[in-house]
């Protein structure tokens, strides 16, 4: 790849042709003079982003990672991580919290696939994939505030769906004990960008499934329920399951969804961290960042599984 | 294959009525403020809001920022990376995902707990420095799109042979990378640019963290005050958003296809 090394140095100083190949050429030792020299040039293009990430999202991050094991005056303790368990309150929140994500990644992942498959296998026209693909690529960013309004204005106490229900079917919904406060209702209204992201992540994932695999399991004697059961369904699992743990963590982290529909009153872990943030309702700064870390901790945990199972499932759809 | 073809369509109107039927009945509701008629009342009362019109101005300008910061941040690290320091490639793409991992929320916690007054970089004494403060924030939200973008469009062209040329003919690194660079990138930097502004445009947890008069936190107080606004207001906010992805898909087609050599 790095043949060509002579007239790319800016300085001009790195004539060696003999060099065949850059990580050499960088990691070798050229006369001293010329290393003094050259070093900061080499890293000159990427400083910018390098003070960029340490100074706006490594060392927050780490602030808070370490506030959480100090107490007010900076000694070490693990008093505020035992807390997010012991802490009723708290443990419930992450509880609920996870149950949301976790429910709303998995069903949105069955109904995303499912969606996906028929738009790219079911022999749909041409059209009905393009148009979904489209718009799942805006419901996947339609979210936040103005998704909770949608909602409300569709189940809402006095939404169009809730009275049509009511008036003609004799439904009357939140008798039943539909509330949007509910992890039930919460889930109903994630899956609204936790589907298209996932019909935008797995369709070209089906797209990768080639179509000599079916001919060559035919031509093997297999059935269309062996071919899905050996081919299709191993070669879809690691990149399913990733896209899996990346709505998880999606969901995890909302915030303003829930929040338009209660305020502060919904006991999830984001909501929970935005009250203290803004008001110290646990007094307690440090319990703050013991939080947070626990949402590192989790949201991070499910994104190296996502990671490990990307590059598994990569493999197979070059 | 009948059959199939029968479940397809199944599957696919189902999908359909959860996407549509909310869509449909906030753009109903959203009508209905006049009672007994259909009319735009709502979307008149809410455009005509001098706070609407401030804050959404507000957001645009922050998104605006927001894409400048992210393509000088990205655009040279991603060139640089190609032509100087593939080695270091995984460690940038592992920290561009890092956004993903650690939810906005903490970020924004991190710079109010890092960056507060009595810090030793104060950004939040000053309303200027909180505003760019939001603007870094987004900037960090958008790196994982911006990074994806921009380093897409670069493996769709010669970044060595452009750079060897333009120094050839005298180019300085300035001069290579904003008339040889990014002309050639435009389209990706674009693509990236439009998915950050449907990002930013809304945003709440940082904006109201940092208790800046941004568009999410005004959609946040219509939303707990008001009946047919909101609604309105999320026809709106769809309407941005489809209109942003329209965008990058139009750009798409101006994109060059496929890479001129082996990666």
């Amino acid at each position: 790849m790095a043949a060509r090394l002579s007239l790319e140095d800016g300085t001009g100083r790195m004539t060696d042709l003999s060099l065949s190949n850059q990580s050499i050429a960088t990691k070798s030792a050229p006369p001293s003079e010329a290393t003094a020299f050259r070093f900061p040039m080499q890293w000159v293009g990427v400083a910018p982003f390098f003070v960029f990430v340490l100074m706006f999202l490594i060392m927050p991050t780490l602030y808070l990672v370490l506030g959480a094991f100090q107490r007010g005056d900076g000694s070490f303790t693990l008093d505020n991580i035992l807390q997010l368990v012991s802490d009723p309150s708290i443990s419930n929140s992450y509880w609920v919290s996870i149950k949301i994500s976790f429910w709303s990644a998995i069903i949105g992942a069955f109904a995303g696939l499912a969606i996906a498959i028929a738009i790219v296998r079911g022999g749909l026209p041409s059209w009905v994939r393009s148009a979904t693909l489209t718009f799942s690529g805006v419901a996947s960013n339609f979210a936040g505030l103005p998704l909770a309004f949608a909602f409300i204005a569709t189940l809402g106490r006095v939404g169009i769906v809730t009275v049509l229900l009511r008036d003609i079917f004799n439904l009357n919904i939140y008798a039943m004990g539909f509330n949007f406060l509910t992890t039930w209702g919460l889930i109903v209204v994630y899956l609204f960008f936790q589907i298209p992201l996932m019909i935008v992540i797995i369709v070209p994932a089906i797209d990768g499934l080639k179509k000599e695999w079916n001919e060559a399991a035919a031509t093997l004697g297999a059935t269309q329920w062996q071919f899905w059961r050996m081919v299709v369904i191993p070669v879809l699992f690691p990149s399913f399951l990733g896209t899996v743990i990346l709505l998880f963590a999606n969901a995890f982290g909302a915030i303003a969804t829930a929040y338009a529909f209660s305020g502060p009153q919904l006991n999830i872990v984001p909501i929970k961290l935005y009250s203290q943030i803004n008001g110290d309702v646990l007094h307690n700064q440090q319990l703050g960042y013991a939080i947070a870390f626990g949402m590192i901790v989790i949201t991070g945990l499910a994104n190296v599984f996502y990671i490990w199972f990307r590059t598994r499932s990569e493999r197979w759809l070059k | 294959m009948k059959s199939g073809k029968f479940w397809a369509w199944v599957v696919f109107a189902i999908g359909t009525a959860y996407f549509f039927i909310p869509l449909l009945a906030t753009f109903e509701f959203s009508m209905r403020m006049r009672r007994g008629v259909h009319s735009f009342d709502a979307y008149q009362i809410v455009l005509g809001d001098p706070r609407f019109q401030a804050t959404f101005m507000y957001s645009v300008i922050a998104a605006i920022f927001t894409i400048i910061l992210g393509v000088l941040i990205v655009v040279p690290a991603a060139y640089w990376i190609r032509l100087r320091l593939p080695q270091i490639r995984p460690i940038v793409e592992f920290i561009t995902l890092l956004p993903l991992v650690i939810p906005a929320i903490v970020i924004v916690f991190g710079y109010i707990r890092m960056y507060g007054s009595n810090s030793p970089l104060p950004f939040l004494s000053s309303d200027l420095g909180a505003s760019a403060l939001l603007v870094i924030g987004y900037a960090t939200l958008a790196l994982p799109y911006m990074y994806r973008a921009v380093d897409t469009g670069l493996r769709t062209i010669d970044v060595r042979t452009l750079t060897e040329a333009a120094q050839i003919l005298g180019a300085g690194w300035t001069t290579i990378i904003t008339r040889v660079i990014l002309p050639n990138v435009l389209i990706a930097v674009l693509s990236g640019a439009f998915l950050t502004f449907a990002i930013v445009i809304g945003e709440f947890t940082m904006a109201s963290l940092l208790n800046r008069p941004a568009f999410g936190p005004y959609l946040q107080n219509i939303g707990a005050n008001r009946a047919y606004e909101p609604a309105a207001l999320a026809i709106i906010a769809f309407a941005i958003t489809w209109g942003c992805m329209s965008l990058i898909q139009i750009l798409s087609r101006f994109a060059p296809k496929s890479a001129n050599r082996p990666n």
